[in-house]
């Protein structure tokens, strides 16, 4: 896998096999990772996959049951929460229900017996920063939802931590106010240059935000890399399935030449061409996967590396975009995207219409489980 | 990169040493003040309840004489069982208790239930109106009984005022008053956690079974009773426990002939003077007692689990 | 439905005559010129006079409220640290004795509790020679040993229901464990520690039988003093003295429950002018 920007760098944090186990269920599994300076980083995955026990290792709650942590060069792994410079933005917010704005932004610094100008001068900008200055004496009743969580977010700014850890930080906004925040967020990382990590399961949410994902499964890393690797080029079944929807074809490489591989479909009456560079032995099991917009729909024969026929079983029509259901020959049930980019009552696809499907051989990737 | 942290042997991962340094401080004065002034105590009753009573300052010999040998004796415990009057106590000291329980409980249920389905904003000032007696003296809510069960007392004068009798009726000195203050006294203990318990539950589950087809009482019977058992045998422990040692209420109301062995506890000890009697009637008060005050220390550790 | 209704209000109603009116009559009575205190003749504050010119009362009285105050006071600071450490040091050694010795004094009837304490300060004083005696340390031991279950009680609930990422965060931020629980907890569960200190306050000034038992030559409280009175025959002074308990604490409730009702006002004030700020 090709190694986030200059392939020299130096991990900023790196994990080592990192377990966590509570009572026999390891809700962390064996996860290693390396994330590099100033990048913005995901963790992806389903509910229950372990993203909040893996981010509570870093801040210091709860120790590993095996692995090691380090940052910058030095072994964390031990290290109590008070000490580590990292520093986390809770899910509930956590502001301190009895202090002020002002003096829930400065607590940190207080803490590090930073001097009182300069706490204040810190204070006003981190306010600043979030647009937030004039309510600097308000109590954390007093605010909204997206100001509190404004507040969370300076407070730990503030300090101007190596690592900024994020566990669902829009979780709470409506779906507007939550575009916006997202720029925002990118915005103030730019502008302060922390490494942050950020928890979500919102996937539209990581692929916009991020400059890596990691996808969690059951407490493992199943997939790390850019929004477009994971997108363009899925490792498994799993990761593929959780960032978007695909169609998968199994069957067995019948040709493997020139990185192109011919893979035969039972029933299909055809095979299939995909582009990889992978050396796969003739007869391996084998599924191709291909994404539903990078599929053509059509009434006419495709001049395409692929081609499928099928009938057309479902359609959604979901405003810019129509999905469709298409019932191929052995049975399968493949669904299709495509742009509406004509008026619905001149639709050229419609219910039960005979239609052909087609895609390049680069659009599709080849997947061994 | 943290001194403290780092020294402590790695691999355990239940380990949080960092978490709070003076954890084990902490914890341990008042497990040491419970330690010393709560259960050493019981140890030294057991032993006492061993002993035999002399004339002497304390009043009971030592467990081991002056050779070292060991001199305990059973004799206190068969003294009580070869005396009919503390059977007799115990026994009527857990049908007091029963009997006050259920009293609670009859009177304590509509109360909770009515509290709990009240409107919300006046349902706290209702709770208060619970509580409150409780922050005034026991002793002194007590003794307002004696002014209204006694001969020439309020029920007795009205109801000859009204000439429904004309001789006062007794009610003083008798289990009767015993029951009504006990039930009087304890009954906020029985109202807290059965409101507790049917506040929880959503006035939707009763209006899904009569929606159901359910009608109301056999909602009641099937949605609400079960699921409030809970709250019944919290506040029935609260109230029977301490009901089965009461000393105060039937020594104020009860008559000569209402035992209760709280009663007899105390007259052993400050009439007769015989400790190790006394504390041999308290060791076998524990253990009539053990299996209700294990029962509600589960319950402890149930809701806590939850 | 309505029918229930109906039901539970008679319930209610009567239920809280039974609670309220034995405190009624006593207060009533408590105005009665005739020392028969259920024969009405006539309205006097004569009892009352009678009650502050009586020398045994009022010493017994101050005395009470001395042992009230330090017991509340040691019994919070105990209590708090019991609470604490049963909500939040998750499993340690002992824990089940711990959370045992904490709920058993809630039910333990108090003639076992009296008797034992008493066996283990005589015992203590055979041995090591402390307490020399008993009285009203030996009455304050006695009380802080079962306020403290109570006080831990209501510290547990209120640490259990409270956001504990709180901590984390000042953690976090880097505050250690000691100056967490000072600057972010304490504060937080301030309420709490007033409600318990005084639930300790009034379960000692109430106390009588495990007083009685631990209590030497010349410490009597109040309900000592009080029940040596009454258990010869009702006497109006008790009345008397039984008013004004009760407007103490009725007016402490009242200040207490308008004081929330007004902060929970300008709460609520508060979140409405926030909500409006968002437009
Ligand atoms: N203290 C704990 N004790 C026991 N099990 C725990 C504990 N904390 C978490 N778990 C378990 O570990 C697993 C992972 O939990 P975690 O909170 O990390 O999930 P998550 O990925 O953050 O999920 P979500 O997206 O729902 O927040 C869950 O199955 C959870 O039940
Ligand atoms: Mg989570």
């Amino acid at each position: 896998m090709t190694k986030w920007r200059k392939p020299d760098e130096v991990p900023f944090l790196r994990l080592e096999g990192v377990v966590k186990r509570f009572g026999d269920f390891a809700a962390v599994d064996g996860v290693s990772l390396d994330i590099y300076r100033k990048e913005l980083f995901c963790l992806l995955g389903g509910s229950g996959c372990g993203k909040t026990t893996l981010l509570r290792m870093l801040a210091g709650f709860e120790q590993p049951t095996a692995g090691r942590i380090y940052l910058d060069g030095a072994d964390i792994t031990e290290a109590p929460p008070y000490e580590r410079p990292i520093n986390m933005m809770f899910q509930s917010y956590a502001l301190f229900p009895h202090m002020s704005v002002e003096s829930n932004v400065a607590f940190g610094l207080k803490q590090d017996g930073v001097a009182r100008v300069e706490i204040r001068r810190r204070v006003a900008e981190a306010l600043e920063l979030v647009q937030l200055g004039p309510l600097a004496k308000r109590r954390p009743h007093q605010l909204s939802g997206g100001q509190r969580q404004r507040v969370a977010l300076a407070r730990c700014l503030v300090k101007r931590p190596k690592l900024l850890l994020l566990d669902e930080p829009l979780a709470a906004l409506d779906k507007k106010l939550r575009e916006h925040t997202q720029f925002e967020l990118m915005n103030i990382q730019e502008e302060v240059g922390i490494t942050f990590i950020v928890v979500t399961h919102d996937q539209e949410e990581a692929m916009s935000l991020s400059t890596r994902i990691a996808v969690m499964d059951r407490g493992q890393i199943a997939q790390v890399g850019t929004p477009t690797e994971i997108y363009e080029y899925p490792k498994s079944r799993f990761t593929a399935n959780f960032i978007g929807s695909i169609n998968f074809f199994d069957g067995k490489v019948a040709r493997s030449e020139e990185g192109e591989l011919t893979v035969t479909v039972p029933d299909l009456g055809r095979d299939l061409h995909v582009r990889s560079t992978r050396q796969l032995a003739i007869g391996s099991d084998v599924s191709v996967a291909v994404r539903p917009e990078k599929i053509v729909i059509s009434r006419d024969p495709l001049d395409l590396p692929n081609s499928v026929r099928g009938k057309v079983r479902d359609l959604g029509y979901l405003g810019s975009v129509s999905v469709y259901r298409v019932e191929l020959e052995n049975g399968a049930l493949i669904k299709v995207s495509a742009a509406n980019t004509r008026h619905s009552a001149e639709r050229e696809v419609d219910w039960d219409d005979e239609v052909y499907l087609g895609w390049r051989a680069t659009s599709a990737v080849v997947l061994t489980e | 990169m943290s001194g403290a942290a780092s020294e402590e042997p790695s691999g355990s991962g239940r380990r949080r040493a960092f978490w709070l340094s003076g954890r084990g401080l902490v914890s341990s004065i008042p497990y040491l003040w419970l330690l010393l002034f709560f259960l050493l105590p019981f140890a030294i009753v057991l032993k006492i309840s061993l002993a035999e009573p002399i004339i002497a300052q304390p009043p009971f010999t030592p467990l081991f004489g002056p050779d070292g040998s060991l001199q305990a004796t059973i004799d206190n415990f068969l003294f009580l069982l070869e005396d009919s009057l503390y059977i007799v106590a115990y026994l009527n000291s857990l049908k007091i208790a029963g009997i006050s329980t259920l009293l609670c409980l009859l009177i304590g249920y509509p109360m909770a239930y009515g509290i709990a389905r009240s409107p919300r904003a006046i349902r706290n000032i209702l709770l208060l109106l619970v509580i409150l007696p409780f922050w005034t003296s026991f002793l002194l809510r007590v003794y307002a009984w004696m002014g209204i069960l006694r001969n020439n007392g309020l029920i007795n004068n009205l109801l000859m005022w009204l000439g429904v009798i004309d001789q006062p009726i007794q009610m003083m000195n008798s289990d009767f008053a015993i029951y009504i203050g006990i039930t009087y006294s304890y009954l906020p203990f029985m109202i807290l956690p059965l409101y507790a318990a049917l506040e929880r539950l959503s006035p939707d589950l009763v209006e899904a079974a009569e929606d159901l087809g359910c009608r109301p009482w056999k909602a009641f019977l099937t949605i609400t009773l079960p699921l409030s058992v809970p709250g019944i045998i919290a506040g029935s422990l609260l109230v029977f426990i301490p009901a089965v040692g009461e000393f105060v209420i039937p020594s104020l109301l009860g008559g000569p002939d209402s035992l209760m062995i709280g009663r007899v506890l105390w007259d052993e000890f400050f009439g007769n003077r015989d400790w190790p009697v006394a504390s041999a009637v308290a060791i076998a008060l524990l253990l009539v007692l053990v299996i209700p005050i294990m029962l509600f220390q589960r319950m402890n550790l149930r809701r806590e689990g939850a | 439905m309505r029918r229930r209704n109906w039901f539970l209000f008679s319930a209610l109603c009567f239920g809280f005559a039974f609670l309220y009116g034995p405190i009624l009559s006593l207060i009533v009575y408590s105005f009665n010129e005739s020392r028969l205190v259920t024969v009405w003749s006539g309205f006097s504050t004569r009892w009352y006079g009678e009650l502050f010119r009586d020398p045994q009362i009022i010493d017994a009285a101050l005395l009470s409220l001395r042992i009230a105050a330090v017991n509340a006071t040691f019994a919070v600071a105990l209590g708090t640290l019991a609470g604490l450490a049963v909500a939040r040091f998750g499993r340690f050694r002992g824990r089940t004795l711990f959370t045992g010795m904490i709920a058993a004094p809630l039910v333990m009837p108090e003639v076992i509790t009296g008797l034992s304490l008493l066996l283990l300060f005589v015992t203590l004083e055979a041995a090591v020679g402390w307490p020399s005696g008993r009285g009203v340390t030996t009455i304050t031991i006695a009380h802080i040993t079962f306020s403290m279950a109570y006080v831990a009680v209501i510290v547990q609930s209120r640490l259990s229901t409270m956001d504990a990422s709180v901590e984390e965060a000042a953690l976090d931020l880097g505050a250690r464990p000691w100056k967490v629980f000072l600057v972010i907890t304490l504060p937080i569960i301030a309420p709490a520690l007033v409600a318990g200190w005084l639930l300790a306050f009034t379960l000692s000034l109430d106390d009588l039988v495990i007083a009685s038992f631990v209590s030497g030559p010349g410490a009597s409280t109040l309900p000592m003093v009080v029940f040596s009175k009454v258990r010869l025959g009702v006497s109006p002074d008790v009345n008397a003295l039984a008013t004004i308990i009760v407007g103490v604490v009725t007016l402490a409730v009242i200040v207490s429950g308008w004081l929330m009702i007004r902060s929970e006002r300008r709460r609520e004030r508060d979140v409405q002018a926030a909500l409006a700020d968002r437009s």
